[in-house]
């Protein structure tokens, strides 16, 4: 047990924070936080957040960034709804996105390995490039999904279940339940870890740093692009700039999880635990009274304090790199 | 002539990095249960020469025999087939994780899905620090993360992975290096269980103190060539000395 408690001290400081802000909102709002809807209303946008933050741990661990992922997701809504449009069944126009996500997070990986881009920089140009691109196809103009709005498609995606769960929910815990067993479990994982803690010992013992590096660019442009998708039908319609307003929301839910900056060591549970932080202070903030503008503030305020938080449980392994 | 004789052999090997040349044909014949001491002063190509023969480097020119069969394409996992296993000088550990993570780094006990058998290496690791490597500090946790272990404890993780992977060549670049006393003759006595075991080693450092009382032949090379190659009854340590000392002042005047 103590052994337990040594191992995930991060996960645990974390899920502590997430405790204390939810103990905050019911003292402030008892009658909004002790009732069901608020969670409901919460899950919605919570389940594309935690889809892809888990995916983001990878990128981190590896050693890299990727910015590029909120214009892969408007690409991944875009290429959906285009594709829909034209009367292509929504099963396959799915699967077209999915594989435009993920070639894009391979082109990140080719360049970021075989070029040596660096991949904060590479990454924030393709943010742009791709953004450019769609303003450009789509002349900034919706594209209406509503056909698609009682479809069984949309249900299995970002239905209710039994009129109040949704379903995106269930689609984030088996990502996030996957991407755990991946991190911790398989050799897959591992690399990854030995990768960004240090390349140089990963490739002497044969690891192949550069798959393994791609892979991960790869597996966040396959969320990027699948919670694109889930984000048009979410809305019944797809917007030119879905997807923004993600970067920094994502990121710091990832790092407010207890993930380092500084690669080779991560932890899925902690991220999932980010998602849920910022997704309750996003909305909490508005439904015990005050406007939104504390929204950034309280956002500010956590991840400062979280860091220092890290810097005691977990963040003496930085002198090891 | 029967090249079988030899376990390995490498043949007027060069390799360049941009303008540098490292190598500039370098050959030598590592025998059957030998074990061979690679001495040459900085720079003089001996961590390249490493790098070529396990596979993480190619050469530009020259060959490769293992056992007499020329070797084309060597890398990494051919390198580790063949049971060519490397000590390295940075000890290729992953610092920020435990004992038995970095054991089997890139060689995991996994079951057909790729999902690591964690208690199995969890267990052959508390099996090699007690036994092989007979560890006594409280390094015994295969839990422990090896960054906070002392460097001749993080030597004796990367000794042991060479050990557990039964090689018939280990290579030992600069094992001993910025070791105490008692650290360096535990690598020491590992050096002499691979020769009881009938296995073969090269044993790369600077400490020609280190070196000549283990090794079978001394190979020394300079500035990417091959300057001697000696067998040890046919060289004492004085006169290797002299040698080194000779080879070091020429280069500085070259300079």
């Amino acid at each position: 047990m103590k052994k337990y408690f040594v191992s995930h001290k991060l996960d645990i400081s974390v899920s502590f924070f997430f405790v204390l802000i939810m103990l905050i909102f019911i003292a402030a709002k008892p009658e909004v936080f002790i009732g069901y809807k608020i969670y409901m209303a919460v899950f919605t946008s919570l389940g594309l957040v935690a889809i892809l933050t888990t995916a983001i741990v990878f990128i981190i661990v590896v050693g890299e960034i990727d910015l590029s992922f909120p214009s892969v997701i408007g690409m991944g809504a875009w290429i959906f709804a285009l594709s829909f449009k034209v009367g292509i069944n929504p099963y396959i126009c799915f699967l077209i996105a999915l594989i435009v996500g993920c070639f894009i997070g391979f082109l990140n990986g080719i360049m970021v390995t075989k070029l040596g881009l660096p991949s904060l920089v590479l990454t924030l140009g393709m943010n742009f490039l791709l953004r450019g691109i769609i303003m450009i196809g789509s002349q900034a103009n919706n594209i209406s999904l509503v056909p698609l709005r009682a479809s069984f498609f949309r249900s299995l995606f970002v239905g209710n279940l039994g009129g109040v769960f949704p379903v995106q929910m269930l689609w984030a815990i088996g990502f996030s339940i996957f991407f755990y067993f991946i991190f911790y479990r398989h050799r897959f994982g591992g690399h990854v870890c030995f990768v960004g803690d240090n390349i140089l010992s990963a490739r002497e013992m044969g690891v192949k740093v550069d798959r393994v590096k791609i892979t991960t660019f790869i597996m966040v442009g396959f969320c990027a692009a699948f919670i694109g998708v889930l984000s048009s039908l979410l809305n019944n319609v797809f917007y030119a700039t879905a997807g923004n307003g993600y970067l920094l929301l994502i990121l710091a839910a990832v790092f407010l999880g207890g993930t380092p900056t500084w690669g080779g060591i991560g932890t899925i549970l902690g991220a999932v635990v980010g998602s849920f932080i910022i997704s309750f202070v996003q909305t909490g903030v508005i439904a015990v009274g005050l406007t939104g503008y504390y929204t950034d503030f309280f956002f500010g305020l956590i991840l400062v304090i979280a860091l220092i938080s890290h810097r005691f449980t977990g963040g003496n392994l930085k002198k090891l790199k | 002539m029967n090249d079988n004789i030899f376990l390995m052999q490498i043949k007027d090997i060069t390799k360049s990095y941009g303008s540098i040349q490292a190598l500039k044909g370098i050959s030598m014949n590592i025998g059957y249960n030998e074990i061979i001491g690679l001495v040459g002063d900085n720079g003089a190509g001996k961590t390249s020469l490493i790098k070529i023969m396990t596979g993480v480097h190619k050469q530009d020119n020259g060959e490769i025999f293992w056992k007499g069969k020329k070797i084309n394409n060597l890398d990494v996992p051919l390198a580790r087939q063949l049971g060519i296993t490397t000590v390295f000088q940075d000890k290729a550990l992953s610092p920020q994780h435990s004992i038995w993570r970095n054991i089997f780094m890139g060689r995991e006990l996994t079951n057909k899905l790729g999902f690591i058998q964690i208690k199995k290496q969890k267990d052959e690791t508390l099996k090699l620090m007690k036994g092989k490597m007979s560890f006594t500090s409280t390094a015994i946790n295969p839990e422990n993360i090896v960054g906070f272990m002392s460097g001749g404890e993080q030597q004796g993780v990367a000794i042991s992975r060479a050990i557990y992977f039964d090689s018939e060549l280990v290579i030992l670049d600069e094992p001993t290096t910025g070791l105490s006393l008692t650290e360096s003759q535990k690598v020491i006595d590992f050096i002499l269980t691979i020769k009881k075991e009938g296995k073969s080693a090269i044993f790369i450092s600077h400490n020609l103190f280190h070196v000549h009382p283990v090794v079978d032949k001394i190979v020394i090379i300079d500035r990417g060539i091959t300057v001697g190659s000696y067998k040890k009854e046919d060289i004492s340590l004085s006169e290797l000395e002299k040698k080194m000392y000779l080879i070091a002042a020429d280069a500085h005047a070259t300079i």
